[in-house]
């Protein structure tokens, strides 16, 4: 059973304040959707909460089970059980996905695994997201298309089974096809054990792969509604103009 | 000889045999402003006493002819004339010339390794190595620098029509060594050269590689890879020389640098003569700075005198490490050291991925690593 307790964080990039305030639990077995607009911070608040040093903290804290997470640094949150999929994620050259993967299991379990044991993980692991097995040649990030991308951050998550998952807008610039299988690796995880995940979406249509518990609709910096699922469909029908109104009003 | 001057290009003007034609560099020359003179040992204003101490050790492939020979032979420097002081000096100075000949026709069938050994930092030595891969012939070669020395040498890689010669040169020098080297190819018709430089070891090393063609077709790969620590000059001096038509070249030079005045100099001199039509060439300069106190100058000059190019770019950059690309991988739980160690050796992978040889390219490898446990 883990917790992930975002009290009163306020968060600014440089000296403009972002978040403006976000109170969140997300505790395992649940799934939560954050919806809002472009600029509402949700980025902001995913990328705080993993430790990007471009995002400074001015006040609130992240606890993962009691743990001050703000204490911790960015490798050290990851192996403490969060796992952050990012909306961009990083091409890095010269580092091959094999390589990358081998190295992030060994650091999250603490011991290197087999190497038989580890191309086996990962052959199926790329089966269950019909990523071509080529890939774990290749640079990690390098080249790939946005749908191939999120498969591999989809791949990650699965491989390295965090007690808590930030995925971010991992739905965007996918097609239908590629929704669904992203959708099922998610699916996968949130069954595979006591795990919580905190899905961040522009658009309503990944919910109807992925189906939250909670929904809490994010503008200007801070949550300004929370529902249940049918928060989200009300969503769908209306758009986000009544909370960006009301936020900048 | 006089001096002969090539008319068009502003870079590298002269050439000689003739160390007299040449000047004692002040430092304030172009090609000298970036070296730091006082550290020459006395290379450049022929004050270094030479003591020998560099021993050429030849480990041949069968198929290939070795020789060691005076200076009155009559092959040598017929492909290359020197373009400075001290390569002018090393070749009025030096007593014994190493001779490689790979005959025509003939695939060697294994690496040939060609191991220079200093004897100690007082041994200060002039050399000068020929290699011929006559037509149609293929060659490995292993230049392999060693130990600790003076040492000031030229050598010639002549490559004739069809031939194609693939070249490592390591500069894995003790931390006192001071090298002024210069490697000049000289390519024939359809001739292939690739030249694969890892300068590594010195407290001084000034490496040029050149290229001439003399006849079109000619295909140049120039690939190097430094790591500078504190207190090393390494410095590279590019220059290819597209006077023939429908040439190829291609310089790829990358560095990583740590410590208080580490020092990594680039110059990629690239021209292409108003008779190179259809010369394609590409060069590329990064340096990576791993730390406050180093500092890398990189300088490429691309002169066009032809208007009919088939492809002519160049690019340079200096940076430090993308914040992104370690941001990543500690997100997925590696400790920054790590993640630092993977984002460099992948900023050399594709590199290293190209030297033939599987021992040199093990031994690079694990240079790099221990560059990096520094
Ligand atoms: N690294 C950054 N540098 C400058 N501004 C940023 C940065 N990240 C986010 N912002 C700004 O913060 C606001 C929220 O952005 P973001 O968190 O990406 O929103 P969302 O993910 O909801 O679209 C925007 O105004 C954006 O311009
Ligand atoms: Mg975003």
């Amino acid at each position: 059973m883990s917790t992930l307790e975002i009290r009163d964080l306020h968060v600014a990039v440089g000296d403009k304040e972002i978040l403006r305030g976000v109170d969140l639990t997300v505790r395992s077995g649940e799934t939560h959707a954050i919806m809002g607009p472009n600029g509402s911070g949700k980025s902001t608040l995913a990328y705080a909460v993993a430790g990007h040093p471009k995002y400074t903290v001015t006040s609130g804290s992240v606890l993962l089970d009691g743990e001050d997470l703000l204490e911790m640094s960015v490798d050290e949150r990851a192996r403490a059980g969060l796992f952050l999929a990012m909306q961009y994620p990083v091409e890095v050259p010269g580092v091959s996905v094999s390589n990358f993967l081998r190295s992030a299991i060994t650091a999250v379990r603490g011991e290197a695994p087999k190497l038989r044991d580890f191309a086996k993980e990962l052959k199926a692991g790329m089966d269950g997201l019909s990523i071509d097995p080529a890939f774990a040649q290749r640079n990690t990030n390098e080249g790939f298309s946005g749908g191939e991308k999120k498969r591999h951050e989809i791949l990650q998550l699965e491989l390295l089974k965090p007690k808590i998952a930030v995925l971010d807008e991992t739905d965007s610039g996918l097609d239908v096809d590629a929704l669904r299988v992203v959708s099922e690796g998610i699916n996968r995880f949130r069954a595979s054990g006591d795990t919580g995940v905190l899905l961040i979406t522009h658009y309503t249509r990944i919910l109807r792969y992925v189906k939250p518990d909670f929904v809490h609709v994010f503008a200007a910096g801070r949550v300004v509604e929370e529902g249940g699922p049918e928060l989200a469909d009300k969503l769908e029908n209306e758009g986000y103009e009544a909370y960006t109104t009301k936020a900048s009003a | 000889m006089g001096l002969e001057t090539k008319p068009l290009s502003t870079l590298h003007e002269k050439s000689s045999y003739d160390v007299a034609d040449f000047p004692v560099p002040t430092g304030r020359e172009e090609e000298w402003r970036f070296t730091p003179l006082s550290r020459m040992k006395g290379l450049h204003d022929g004050t270094a006493a030479v003591t020998g101490g560099v021993v050429v050790d030849v480990d041949a492939a069968p198929e290939v002819r070795v020789e060691t020979v005076g200076r009155d032979d009559a092959r040598l420097g017929k492909a290359y004339t020197p373009a400075d002081r001290v390569s002018a000096q090393a070749y009025s100075s030096f007593e014994k010339a190493t001779v490689i000949t790979v005959p025509k026709m003939t695939a060697a069938s294994r690496h040939t390794v060609i191991t220079l050994r200093g004897s100690g930092a007082g041994a200060a030595a002039y050399g000068h190595i020929l290699v011929s891969v006559e037509p149609m012939a293929e060659a490995v070669l292993v230049l392999d620098h060693r130990g600790s020395a003076v040492y000031a040498d030229n050598v010639e890689f002549d490559v004739a029509e069809g031939a194609t010669l693939k070249v490592v040169s390591l500069q894995d020098w003790d931390d006192d060594a001071v090298h002024v080297s210069h490697h000049h190819a000289r390519l024939g018709k359809d001739a292939t050269f690739r030249s694969f430089v890892v300068t590594l070891g010195g407290d001084l090393v000034r490496l040029s590689p050149s290229v001439s063609y003399t006849a079109p077709g000619g295909d140049a790969d120039l690939t190097g890879l430094y790591f500078v620590d504190a207190g090393q000059h390494l410095e590279h001096r590019l220059l290819v020389d597209h006077s023939v038509p429908n040439c190829r070249s291609n310089v790829t030079y990358k560095g990583a640098l740590q410590g208080d005045d580490a020092h990594a100099v680039w110059i990629g001199d690239v021209i292409i003569r108003a008779e190179a039509e259809g010369t394609d060439t590409y060069e590329l300069n990064r340096n990576l700075i791993l730390t406050d106190g180093a500092r890398a100058d990189s300088v490429p000059n691309l002169e066009i005198l032809t208007g009919e190019v088939a492809g002519a770019g160049h690019a340079s950059a200096s940076g430090r490490l993308d914040d992104e690309h370690l941001f990543y991988l500690q997100a997925r739980g590696i400790p920054f050291d790590e993640a630092r160690r993977l984002v460099i050796h992948g900023f050399f992978a594709q590199l290293i991925e190209k030297i033939e040889v599987p021992e040199i390219r093990e031994r690079v490898l694990s240079a790099v690593e221990a560059e990096l446990a520094r």
